[in-house]
């Protein structure tokens, strides 16, 4: 069974050129149906008034954190199972386990690599 | 208007103790030694003595900060510097952005190449965006040194305070983290950081 890169990826980040980068790199491993979210809250207004099969969210944004937003992800019902994973420049161990405890599905350090986001993009959907 | 000297004097200073000046300490110290010199013996006159010095020190540093000028570092140079690296920041997301711009025409042109030239155009490209990221890293470094600016800025402001009058300068003091906030560290330095492999090797702990 394969991926289905037809699904709407939900890309979190308050760095435009961040979001740009994501999203050109998830368009090279042919995810082309990507949106975009500057903070927390915008990317919760989306994932409720849509459907998304993966979200990739930054930690350090404000108003509301990538915690904040996968913590308001797992307490929802219909969105609490979406595959979320955290991609962020917070390196400690006191915030992978935090992300970890929130229920984060995986967890890129940056600076990272195509290949290391192909690779958990594919754990987590559950094709490792 | 002049109070009355003595131990009334005294009281009175000490229910309601002034920001010393230079010539205000020096005043209460001898005010207090000659009320005092009669009673005391040769140890607590001692001390008192001691306590005059003490008061002449102090001043002598508040004159030596006044003259190092330390507004300038409030007022000119930590702004200047926070401006400065601000705009460290907005040229270098200007100038990945151009990067990226090319590497998005690159993109275009290998849908038109054959697939061998495309894979070689798309491999160049992928490693040109990793590369680009170093952006939002340094974007972040960059605001961890701005806050330890502001950090300095407010500790040189309560230095002044020390050495002012109370009515002169009112620093506010940061409010304590929240554990949300202790979380937001930013990057690290590469050896402090976790890595990936390190990560992932804890994350599957948790498994």
């Amino acid at each position: 069974m394969s991926i289905d890169k037809s699904m709407n990826v939900l890309i979190v980040d308050d760095y435009k050129t961040m979001l740009r980068i994501i999203r050109n790199l998830l368009k090279q491993i042919e995810f082309n149906n990507v949106e975009e979210a500057s903070d927390g809250g915008e990317a919760l207004a989306k994932l409720r008034a849509g459907q998304f099969g993966l979200v990739i969210s930054d930690w350090n944004m404000q108003p509301m954190t990538g915690l904040q937003l996968l913590q308001e992800v797992r307490a929802d019902a219909r969105l609490k199972s979406t595959p979320f994973i955290m991609i962020t420049a917070e390196s400690k161990t006191e915030n992978v386990v935090a992300a970890k405890q929130a229920g984060v599905s995986n967890y890129i350090v940056k600076p990272f690599n195509a290949e290391t986001l192909k690779e958990k993009i594919e754990k987590v959907l559950g094709h490792a | 208007m002049r109070e009355p000297s003595g131990r009334a004097d005294l009281s009175q200073r000490l229910h309601h103790p002034p920001r010393p000046d230079r010539g205000e300490l020096e005043e209460i110290v001898r005010s207090v030694i000659s009320t005092m010199r009669g009673d005391l013996t040769v140890q607590e006159t001692s001390l008192l003595t001691e306590v005059e010095e003490l008061g002449r020190t102090i001043a002598a540093a508040k004159a030596e900060i006044a003259a190092l000028q330390v507004d300038d570092i409030t007022d000119s140079h930590i702004p200047s510097a926070t401006d400065e690296l601000g705009a460290i920041v907005d040229h270098t997301a200007a100038a990945t952005n151009a990067i990226l711009e090319v590497c998005e025409t690159l993109d275009l042109l290998a849908t038109q190449v054959s697939e061998q030239q495309a894979e070689q155009l798309n491999d160049a490209t992928t490693r040109i965006y990793e590369a680009c990221s170093f952006q939002d890293i340094t974007g972040q470094r960059i605001s961890k040194v701005v806050v330890t600016l502001k950090t300095i800025e407010n500790k040189v402001a309560q230095i002044l305070t020390t050495f002012r009058p109370a009515d002169d300068m009112a620093v506010p003091s940061a409010p304590p983290l929240t554990a949300e906030e202790a979380l937001l560290n930013g990057p690290q330095l590469p050896a402090e950081a976790m890595d990936q492999s390190e990560i992932d090797r804890l994350l599957a702990s948790f498994e």
